[in-house]
């Protein structure tokens, strides 16, 4: 395969979001300022336009959710971006995307909280927020790039899962990643496959939007088109309409769940770094995955045999691949900008109350440096 | 010429619906219906997006698209489906509780930006389905389950807040005056830009019963009895217009809609 | 973390320090688009109050011909700092063999090895605006560290500015590259 020539430049992590949500063929942005994802509004307000796509500033949060997923019935691509406070206002009609099996991206730049927290500074405290914020029964895809490369990178993965899945995936970062700037050279067109999602094909009196095909995914058609449809909040049944009936609730709450269960290792991503020999396993995503690595090159040097596994996916969790790698080592640590250990606890369910685990927790604000790992190692 | 009963648009085998007696809703939405078909829409280029309460149960009857919300929240969903699709006809059918109580800020922004799109209320004064608690359009000193005392907060005037935000068409009307009804409601459907339809409508099993109208009727009467419109109204006296409510096209502006000006700015974008 | 005597495997880690308005975090951006003109990587990082202006201003830039992992400076091998706050901050560093450099009219002078003191506002000032301050002590902390080369933030300032802005800025760089190496 020949190399492309690419232009590198120095890139946001912010930038490199909004950037990659048009690679991915975005139409549409509504959304709210909030520090730290205010770039990423920005960004869209200035090239939606440009590729012929809308952007809205919405009154709130509530009102943006919402019309991303008004947006996207109307068959584009769309997407929002938001922190922590912004994140809660969404919850709500992010719900609605997930039972009405709505494609659309929204990104959580997490920050330091709780309530308006530390208004600037880097948090991850969001990881149990982004999987059970919203009321009732349901499951999430959710991302966690670990460098500004992979900003651009998973926004694109984010709305290719998106589409493919007719689901909302939510990218989680932190202020660290989306303030940091770093070379990267955007990939040309074509470089990277996009996904679009599935169309109807039968006659549209035929047509009903939550009538699954095999891949557990129903078509889905945009208002406008020949084929006519409702998408519903309340319990449905496959043709959109009010169903009350306890076997289609069972059917509904079953269906939503087992498409992203099917498709479990599609949808599980992680990377791993000096695994192969190590003693001592860090698990990590987002801002921490960088120190994590430093710091187990470090420990490395002074003779202890550290490898890195990043949680590429926090959402559906990486259970299997926690367990295969920690069952191979001595200590397990897991570095989180949190105090609680959201992700420790995940980690903890995974390998058994029996196994220790070491828990880094930094909640002032302040990343996590090689340093503070280097004294637990 | 066959009267136009907007039954196409309805699904089959639902009548009879599922509001009370004496309800307005049925009303409204029969007027709406009516008004698609007189005005030759097809259902495919109809969106119809509703919230949460007695009238956000409004999709199910219906065969055109439709999409149904979250409470409050109509207008700001049907604010993306005009926004990538200008060429379809979207109608926010609303309760007062969602359009202007818990969704007040969608509504008055809706208007501000002027998008294309046509908010139809039905204004029975209390929350129906919950139970007849007060809402942000129960006048002041009348009785809910939540003022049982009375209601010690005064009502919006959901007409003029529109109007003020930056509508391009703003009506009133009741449930009691069915022609001029469609009237409006195509007039507003036929606007480009933010259009609201407000239509009084009596709720007899909650509003009514507490305050003294608890017959079907006797809420249909008030109506009739207390809505005048503008020129009667400006007759009255400053005792008789407190309680009165002023029916009829209340505004209009021909502003460039949301569409219009946002097509504008795409334009100088890309020649940037 | 590293002894500062320790190589740093062609790692440099740079400290831009003052208040919010002096235009660090911009030159943070320009020193790290001269150093991937030269095949380096780059990590650039900022640490600001919620306050658009004022308060202390932290821009970081580290270059590296290896990938950079850890998105902060650890050890910094070069700092400016432009207000009387951010010197106090970063002088124990100069003890250290760390070179600092610092603006003669916005701080306090200070004596002793490894201060590079000069009045960078002022000579922007003569130059034509005060602004180019921070430009003219890139061109001197580059030609200092080895870092960078000047041409390369040259051609940086030529891809942002036109006409008689960049040739101000042109000025400014090479009046910077002048006070070390002359």
């Amino acid at each position: 395969m020949s190399k492309v020539e690419r232009k590198v430049r120095l890139i946001q992590g912010n930038e490199a979001i909004a950037a990659g949500a048009v690679y991915a063929g975005a139409g549409f942005y509504a959304g709210y300022p909030i520090t730290p994802s205010s770039e990423i509004m920005n960004d869209a307000a200035r090239l939606m336009p440009r590729v012929g796509g809308i952007f809205v500033q919405m009154e709130d949060e509530i009102g943006s959710i919402a019309a991303v997923v008004g947006a996207s019935l109307g068959g584009a691509k769309a997407f929002t971006a938001t922190s922590g406070p912004g994140f809660s206002l969404m919850q709500e009609n992010l719900g609605v995307a997930v039972m009405g099996e709505v494609p659309c991206v929204l990104i959580n730049v997490q920050r330091s909280g709780p309530s308006t927290g530390l208004a600037t500074k880097p948090g991850q405290a969001d990881i149990m927020q982004v999987r059970w914020g919203r009321h009732g029964d349901q499951t999430i895809i959710a991302l966690c790039p670990g460098s500004v490369p992979e900003c651009f990178l998973l926004t694109v993965k984010a709305f290719n899962l998106s589409e493919k899945f007719r689901v909302p995936v939510v990218l989680v970062t932190d202020e660290v990643i989306a303030h940091a700037r770093q070379n990267f050279a955007i990939p040309e067109p074509g470089e990277i496959p996009l996904v679009e999602r599935k169309s109807p094909a039968g006659p549209p009196e035929k047509y009903r939007p939550f009538d699954a095909e095999e891949d557990g995914v129903a078509p889905l058609a945009a208002y406008g088109g020949e084929y006519v449809f409702h998408i519903s909040s309340s319990m449905h049944g496959p043709d959109g309409y009010s169903n009350n009936n306890p076997d289609n609730a069972i059917w509904r709450i079953k269906q939503l769940h087992e498409k992203i269960e099917m498709h479990r290792d599609e949808i599980v991503m992680t990377n791993t770094y000096d695994t192969d020999d190590m003693d001592v396993l860090l698990v990590a995503c987002g801002a921490t995955t960088g120190a994590s690595r430093a710091a187990a090159l470090e420990a490395r040097r002074n003779g202890i045999r550290a490898g890195v596994l990043h949680l590429v996916t926090i959402w559906p969790f990486p259970d299997r691949e926690v367990k295969e790698l920690a069952g191979r080592v001595k200590k397990v640590v897991v570095p989180e900008m949190n105090y609680a250990g959201q992700v420790a606890g995940e980690v903890q369910k995974v390998i058994g109350p029996d196994t220790e685990l070491t828990r880094v927790n930094k909640y002032n604000g302040q990343i996590i440096t090689p340093r503070d790992i280097l004294e637990v190692l | 010429m066959l009267q136009k009963t907007g039954e196409k648009y309805l699904k089959e085998g639902v009548l009879p619906h599922m509001w009370c007696s004496g309800c307005g809703i049925g009303v409204m939405l029969g007027a709406l219906l009516r008004s698609f078909e007189e005005l030759g829409y097809a259902k495919n280029e109809v969106v119809v997006v509703t919230g949460i309460g007695c009238t956000g149960k409004a999709d199910d009857y219906l065969v055109t698209n439709a999409l149904h919300t979250t409470h409050g929240r109509a207008l700001a969903f049907a604010t993306g489906i005009k926004a990538v699709r200008p060429e379809l006809k979207i109608v926010a059918l609303m309760g007062d509780g969602d359009s202007v109580t818990i969704g007040g800020n969608h509504f008055i922004h809706a208007a501000r930006r002027n998008i294309d799109v046509t908010a139809i209320v039905n204004n029975n004064f209390n929350y129906g389905m919950t139970g007849g608690q007060a809402s942000g359009t129960t006048p002041g000193g009348k009785l809910s389950s939540t003022t049982l005392y009375g209601n010690p907060e005064d009502d919006f005037d959901i007409s003029a807040l529109a109007c003020t935000a930056g509508a391009n068409y703003v009506a009133r009307t009741t449930i009691a005056h069915g022609w001029e009804m469609q009237q409006l409601i195509k007039e507003a459907l036929t606007k480009k830009g933010f259009s609201l339809v407000e239509v009084l409508s009596p709720c007899p099993t909650n509003y009514g019963k507490r305050n003294k109208m608890g017959e079907p009727l006797d809420m249909l009467r008030w109506l009739r009895k207390n809505c005048v419109p503008s020129d009667a109204y400006a007759k009255l006296g400053e005792a008789e217009k407190e309680g009165s409510f002023i029916i009829g096209k209340l505004c209009e502006r021909d502003k460039p809609d949301f569409n219009t000006r946002y097509a504008e700015i795409q334009e100088k974008a890309m020649s940037v | 973390m590293r002894d500062k005597k320790e190589t740093k495997n062609g790692i440099t880690e740079v400290v831009l320090a003052g208040s919010g308005g002096q235009g660090l975090i911009s030159s943070g951006i320009m020193l790290g688009e001269a150093a991937i003109l030269e095949d380096k990587n780059v990590m650039q990082s900022a640490s600001y109050g919620i306050a658009q202006r004022g308060g202390l201003s932290i821009a970081e830039v580290i270059i590296s011909d290896s990938e950079i992992l850890f998105q902060h400076v650890e050890s910094p091998d070069i700092v400016l700092t432009l207000t009387e706050e951010s010197v106090k901050l970063y002088e124990p560093l100069a003890e250290k063999g760390v070179p600092v450099f610092y603006d003669t009219m916005l701080a306090e002078k200070r004596t002793g090895d490894n201060f590079y003191g000069y009045p960078f506002t002022e000579m922007a000032g003569v130059l034509g605006h005060s602004g180019m301050a921070n430009v003219i002590a890139l061109g001197a902390m580059a030609v200092r560290s080895g870092m960078i080369k000047a041409e390369s933030l040259e051609e940086v300032l030529r891809e942002r500015f036109a006409g008689e802005t960049l040739e101000m800025n042109i000025k400014a760089l090479y009046k910077g590259v002048g006070l070390v190496s002359g």
